[in-house]
């Protein structure tokens, strides 16, 4: 059996590489916060590292708090099919 | 030259594509949108087909620059789904799809509340066919739902128009308000299509159940006509600017969570539909346009993650984050495709969202919507981590799957392609779509602040990704069903009314029995009076005859004695 072909991120430095380009552009953009001068209309948006700060925090958060939401809301995977639906006997319920 | 209303092309072309087959009818297909599009533009500005109902004069046509901006975008929809479902060997979604199509121009050009409510309807009933077409059980009872949940819209529109012509005598399509009872009325029946919060569920419910590309052509049309018919009716309603955060805001927790990625699609969509409806409710001439140019923007890149996701069902026949991933390496061109639209809808500088959703931002700050401003902002940061990352990476990154499959076939990559391409253009060249927006209001999305601003926002959020992955503290995709309101019509009521429910057929069957003792007792009675020997009998004994004779004889007797 030949052996499968070795993709673009089958190669761990690859996936390095892509994560230090974004620390890098991020890293970037930062900096940039300090020499360009925005011009600012909501009073938050005047202090330093607003931005990134709360697109950080914000994703966070929305992780964090959704986490625990699914705690509330998850059912198995049947849930509504074991009532809704006839049996499938053996068959696929997906198809497309 | 005649004037042919835009719905009436795409009306024909689905009786033709009903009897004709193979090329004839994909040549229709493909054929229809272009030429409604051609017929577009050569309408007269002042175009307008009046026809004359019951004494009233249904408008059939009437042209302004939000209906000729619609009217375009669902050309442009219609072709890329016919596009991407010319493959399909399926009578019914072509003519259904064309027929939606048609009913939704219909819609946006329609006048009148009347003619509104009746392509209203039609787009209900032709695009559950979309639903059902999938021909599963589970796609059966959702499109059930669906169709239950939009014929009710229908009826409160109805029932909203009729109380506004009895009020007014008018039934012209304007500015409408929430001043009378019948405002609140039209107001939710769009709000069930345009998916307010609490009446979102049919459609997280029923879009993912649809066929490959019936969910695009879904994706196109309802919800944006509801929010052109907010447009229009009620600009400026401040209680939409609250309706509309709320929208843009809860169903990114419900995204992250969400396995089936074409759910975690339908969930960004009403996030996407609640900054329209934030626009809407702002109500200024730039934030009207922003809530238009961000329907424009929004069906071409929705539709195209839901293609690419479309795409990934069609080749591998599974849609959950949890049974999919590293499909990039078979499915190269689908990749870029999608992670153009991710791009697009999470608004990257030079995609199509930064220029529409960021005139949406800027006029809630001018209106001084401090706060509202905030919560779009969190909800722009969550648009980028659960569909501009979590939908690429979980379907063709993650951890292989295993799966080898290959690009999809040449019509849905063509169609996708022409999506992506109209995504980037529009980025790269908003003033096209600027200039045929309602209002004339000069607005520039690259300048240094703005730019740079979302790139921090953008990126960091990438970063909090990359961070909360690496830490495991990201939820795992996992194979579960998570509830959501539709779960209080699915279970809660259905539980709450049991009892009731099961009381009822006790005293239905009770009441049945008492009827019957009723029954029986009278037919006794009866037999009794007109049995043999009854009272009022007809059929009298020999006994009682021979009675009587005697009884006649006897007065006879006595009276031949005097």
């Amino acid at each position: 059996m030949a052996q499968e072909k070795t993709y673009l991120f089958d190669r761990p430095q690859n996936v390095r590489r892509v994560l230090w380009l974004l620390y890098a552009a991020a890293l970037l953009v930062l900096l940039l916060d300090l020499v360009v001068h925005r011009h600012l209309v909501h009073p938050w948006e005047g202090l330093p590292f607003f931005y990134p700060v709360y697109g950080f925090v914000g994703c966070t958060i929305l992780v964090v708090v959704a986490k625990w939401m699914r705690r509330v809301i998850i059912r198995p995977e049947d849930y509504y099919r074991r009532d809704d639906l006839p049996p499938q006997p053996g068959g696929e319920e997906r198809l497309p | 030259m005649i004037t042919l209303p835009p719905f009436l092309l795409f009306f024909i072309a689905a009786a033709v594509v009903a009897f004709t087959r193979g090329v004839p009818r994909a040549l229709v297909l493909v054929a229809t949108p272009l030429l409604g599009a051609l017929n577009l533009w050569y309408l007269p500005g002042d175009a307008a087909v009046t026809i004359p109902l019951l004494g009233l004069e249904l408008e059939l046509l009437r042209m302004d620059r939000m209906s000729t901006l619609f009217g375009y975008l669902f050309h442009i929809a219609a072709l890329i789904g016919v596009l991407y479902a010319l493959h399909v060997r399926d009578t019914l979604q072509q003519v259904s799809a064309l027929l939606y199509a048609g009913s939704a121009l219909g819609a946006v050009f329609a006048g009148d509340l009347l003619t509104f409510f009746l392509f209203w309807e039609v787009m209900a009933i032709t695009s559950v066919c979309l639903v059902w077409a999938r021909g599963t059980p589970a796609a059966y009872s959702a499109g059930l739902r669906y169709l239950v949940i939009q014929v009710i819209s229908g009826l409160l529109l109805l029932l909203g128009v009729m109380l506004h012509w009895r009020a007014t005598g008018d039934l012209g399509f304007d500015f409408i308000g929430t001043g009378q009872g019948y405002g609140w009325l039209i107001l939710v029946a769009l709000g069930l299509k345009a998916a307010f919060p609490l009446l979102h569920s049919w459609l997280v419910d029923a879009y993912p159940e649809a066929t490959p590309s019936g969910t695009v052509f879904l994706s196109a049309f309802t919800t944006k006509v509801a929010i052109y018919a907010l447009a229009r009716g009620f600009p400026g309603t401040e209680l939409l600017v609250y309706v509309g955060v709320t929208m843009a805001c809860f169903p990114i927790f419900f995204a992250v969570v969400e396995n089936d990625l074409r759910r975690v699609l339908a969930y960004s969509l009403v996030n996407q539909l609640g900054f329209m409806v934030v626009g809407v409710g702002i109500g200024t001439q730039l934030a009207i346009n922003g809530a238009v140019a961000h329907a424009f923007t929004d069906v071409i890149f929705k539709g195209l993650l839901f293609m690419s996701m479309g795409a990934v069902l069609y080749m591998t026949g599974r849609i959950n984050g949890s049974e999919l991933g590293g499909l990039y390496k078979t499915m190269p061109k689908t990749t870029i495709l999608c992670i153009i639209g991710a791009a697009s809808i999470s608004a990257f500088p030079l995609f199509s969202g930064f220029v529409s959703k960021s005139m949406i931002m800027s006029a809630a700050l001018q209106e001084n919507f401090n706060g509202i401003w905030l919560l779009l902002l969190f909800a722009s940061a969550g648009v980028f981590h659960h569909a501009g990352i979590k939908i690429p990476y979980f379907a063709f990154f993650a951890h292989d799957s295993g799966i080898r499959t290959s690009d999809p076939p040449w019509n849905m990559l063509l169609a996708m392609t022409l999506a992506a391409s109209l995504c980037i253009g529009i980025g790269v060249f908003p003033e096209l779509l600027y200039a045929a927006l309602p209002f004339d209001v000069q607005y520039t999305p690259y300048d240094v602040t703005h730019v740079l601003t979302q790139l921090q926002l953008l990126l960091f959020s990438a970063l909090a990704f990359v961070w909360l992955n690496r830490q495991g503290i990201y939820p795992p995709e996992l194979n579960a069903v998570h509830l959501d309101v539709d779960w209080t019509y699915r279970r809660l009521l259905p539980r709450l009314l049991r009892p009731a429910g099961n009381a009822a057929v006790r005293w239905e069957r009770a009441g049945r029995r008492f009827g019957l003792q009723v029954i029986a007792a009278l037919v006794d009675v009866v037999r009794r009076l007109h049995g043999p020997g009854g009272v009022l009998s007809r059929d009298v004994g020999t006994g009682a005859m021979v009675t009587w004779v005697t009884v006649l004889l006897a007065v006879y007797l006595v009276l031949s004695l005097f």
